[in-house]
């Protein structure tokens, strides 16, 4: 039943953008339904006008709340592991962003309630490139880059 | 088989999620070796985590999530034997989800 529901929903957002549709469906929180997946922020190819489109601003306020692990060399860049943590108050999301990626957006985790701010996964690089994690706290954007130096590209064959 | 490996544990109010989905991720600019054509892509877009029904956490991918991705966090709350569920929905509109009792 819920699948059903999720399907109607990705159709409907997809087809006309409503988010009305999303609403009605009453599956998801109001600030989720605010931040359906952003075609504009993950297929943009430089990093202000994707942080724009996603988080209503690019201004970045660097801040050493935040951690960002992942390692110094990666020698495979299909898998490249990155935790992103902070201490920040009030955190809405934790995004991960590769500056000379494609398209630099990788992930935006939006954090529920009672979600702590600390975050794993993996992600593919291309080449040798900073890795910024953004974090959206109390309305503004602060964020903390780690350098990974990439042997072997992750993207393209 | 369900496409998703969920695990999630409680350890003193805080429950731990973690997550392996089984999944291509395609970014549709890698070539076929043998035909020379774009494979197109294919990856998830969003993963959603509820426990006892409320969404804890929602992630919106991009195609750099390396293919068969995993994922960790963190909520407070969460007891032995609630129930965690994550699902996922694609590029394409494929969809699964499982649910698993914390631990």
């Amino acid at each position: 039943m819920t699948s059903m529901k999720r399907r109607i929903f990705l159709k409907g957002t997809l087809a006309t953008g409503a988010l009305g549709v999303a609403a009605s469906s009453g599956l998801i929180a109001p600030r989720s339904v605010l931040a359906a997946w952003s075609k504009d922020a993950f297929e943009a190819k430089d990093i202000n006008s994707s942080l724009s489109s996603l988080l209503g601003s690019s201004d970045l306020a660097a801040s050493d709340k935040i951690k960002i692990k992942a390692p110094d060399i990666a020698e495979n860049g299909a898998v490249v592991p990155v935790s992103v943590s902070t201490t920040l108050e009030g955190v809405e999301s934790i995004n991960i962003v590769v500056e000379k990626n494609q398209n630099p957006l990788t992930a935006n985790f939006i954090l529920g309630a009672s979600a702590i701010a600390d975050v794993s996964t993996r992600i593919k690089m291309g080449k040798t490139s900073s890795v910024l994690a953004v974090v959206k706290a109390g309305g503004k954007l602060y964020s903390t880059g780690k350098e990974v130096k990439v042997t072997i590209g992750g993207c393209g064959g | 088989m369900s496409s998703i490996k969920l695990r999630a544990s409680a350890k003193d109010g805080v429950t731990t999620v973690k997550a392996l989905i089984s999944h291509p991720m395609e970014t549709g600019t890698r070539k076929d070796k043998k035909t020379g054509e774009k494979i197109p892509a294919h990856f998830i877009q969003e993963v959603v985590c509820e426990h006892n029904g409320n969404a804890v956490m929602t992630a919106h991918w991009g195609a750099a999530i390396s293919k068969n991705p995993y994922l960790s966090f963190r909520f407070s709350g969460g007891n032995v034997g609630d129930t965690v569920k994550l699902s996922w929905v694609d590029n394409k509109g494929n969809s699964d989800s499982a649910e698993e009792s914390i631990k």
